[in-house]
């Protein structure tokens, strides 16, 4: 049988959870262990968390966040952002993720594939793949969050991730992420074709329909999905009960999120099975 | 709680989340301690040998301990012993990973890898899924798995998977896109899993819990 899995993914600056467009704009929108422990109630497959700003002043705090949510959640954790070394992701394995995902450093230095898949287990290295599309139909991978160019095929790149010896590639499509129009199909199929390991489909889900679409295509088993779940667990949230810092203008003005058709992960699954899609519930 | 259940030690061979183990047995009560020390092991009162990654580098590792044989020792003088996923396989007698590798033996069966392609279909690798577990040969009724119904759902990830040659000590059996494996495996002090009960949210904490209790270590 095969089962498909719904990753809620959370982006991290310092101490709260955030939420951007095309990957930049951050607004700000809680604590994050609030979202993370809602989403395992939920029943979340697995949890992500992204150090979007991932400076290493801040390193420390991301730490404080994973080892408080592990020790909660019994679900796999993965987390990403900023991880340069071997010893940065055996530090962030050791304070309780499971899987680790990594795009600059190994853009820089892909040899870190191997030897991170050798020295953690293929299983545990997650490659992430920032695609952007040019007006001529090529992708080019990025890093930096979309902002830094890199000249790199995407399609070849996967297929090196992949002989490497990365366990999973998520496929960001920079172009979708955080507006709500949909999964860039093409982009992920025509990866999900090119590689024989699993591939997580990420950027752009706005309404159930959207992720129906990407398992429909039955090439990929796994969707990631971040502002589509924030924004409905934003109208029962009290943000003013956690101490956010930054800019909260934006939540206390409870706008209603247009681009999106927001439902929770329940309601999602939900779904999903009456498609005859499998999933845990 | 006690003096009594002090000793149950998770096996550090530098591979693996021993963290979320760890967790999963304060969180149930069974109190755990994670050592690499031969000693602590030949002291336990029960082992859990935990794992991801590589066989290969497993059997190196514990042989580089010393703590193959401090292993084999304790289990063959009916010691409980809790294998997940690579500590599952590392139970059975030999790897196919590269060429053929030796692994504890304290289980006779095989490991395999999960074929490319089956039935002309590609297969994707690692399997990374919540998949149903199913009953095979044994009732689970006396075992760590007695809460769960028949087709729960567990979180595995692996890229490999075990033959006993025993099939009647199969507990539970897992499909796969067609491949069908065993996922959970007891015969006397030895039970193992495939998949990671410390990852498949609360029914797989039932299985911590109930093989505390099963072993009067809670």
């Amino acid at each position: 049988m095969k089962t498909v899995r719904i990753i809620p993914r959370l982006d991290i600056k310092g101490p709260n959870l955030v939420k951007g467009i095309h990957l930049e704009g951050l607004r700000v929108l809680g604590k994050p262990s609030d979202f993370a422990n809602f989403y395992y109630e939920q029943g979340a497959d697995e949890l992500m968390f992204m150090d979007v700003v991932a400076s290493l002043y801040e390193r420390n705090s991301l730490h404080e966040i994973i080892s408080e949510t592990a020790k909660n959640i019994f679900i796999p954790i993965t987390v990403g952002g900023g991880l340069r070394n071997l010893s940065d992701i055996k530090e962030v394995l050791r304070v309780g993720a499971d899987k680790v995902c990594l795009n600059t450093a190994v853009i820089k230095n892909p040899q870190l594939i191997k030897d991170a898949s050798r020295m953690f287990g293929s299983s545990t290295i997650v490659v992430a793949i920032e695609a952007i599309r040019e007006l001529n139909g090529n992708y080019f991978a990025y890093t930096d969050n979309g902002r830094e160019y890199t000249g790199i095929d995407v399609f070849e790149w996967a297929q090196k991730v992949c002989d490497l010896g990365a366990g999973e590639i998520v496929v960001t499509s920079v172009d979708k992420e955080g507006t709500g129009q949909g999964y860039d199909l093409e982009l992920i199929s025509k990866i999900a074709q090119s590689v024989s390991i699993p591939i997580i489909a990420h950027g752009g889900a706005g309404k159930k329909e959207h992720v129906l679409d990407v398992f429909k295509e039955g090439i990929v088993g796994s969707a990631m999905i971040s502002s589509m779940f924030h924004y409905d667990f934003l109208k029962e949230y009290d943000s003013s009960a956690s101490t956010i810092e930054g800019n909260v203008e934006f939540l206390n003005q409870k706008r209603s999120f247009k681009a999106f058709k927001t439902c929770s992960i329940n309601e999602l699954k939900h779904a999903l099975i009456h498609n005859n899609i499998e999933c845990r519930l | 709680m006690g003096e009594t259940n002090k000793n149950v030690i998770i096996i550090d061979y530098q591979l693996g989340n021993l963290f979320s183990v760890k967790q999963a047995c304060d969180y149930v009560g069974i109190n755990a301690k994670i050592s690499s020390i031969k000693e602590d092991i030949l002291d336990a009162k029960a082992l859990i040998l935990p794992g991801v990654g590589a066989f290969r580098e497993a059997m190196i590792n514990l042989k580089k301990f010393g703590l193959d044989s401090a292993i084999q020792n304790k289990v063959k003088n009916g010691t409980p012993i809790f294998g997940i996923c690579l500590g599952h396989q590392l139970l059975f007698t030999e790897s196919e990973e590269f060429g053929t590798e030796k692994g504890l033996d304290l289980v006779s069966g095989v490991i395999k890898k999960i074929p490319k392609k089956f039935e002309k279909r590609e297969i994707i690798t690692p399997h990374i899924a919540w998949n149903k577990i199913y009953k095979d040969e044994q009732d689970w009724c006396k075992t760590a798995l007695k809460d769960l119904k028949n087709d729960e759902f567990m979180y595995f990830i692996h890229s490999y998977y075990v033959i006993p040659s025993d099939n009647s000590c199969v507990l539970s059996k897992t499909n796969y896109d067609g491949v069908e494996f065993c996922s959970s495996f007891k015969r006397e002090n030895i039970f193992t899993t495939q998949f990671h009960p410390e990852k498949s949210a609360n029914r797989g904490l039932s299985i911590y819990k109930n093989w505390g209790l099963i072993n009067n270590l809670i």
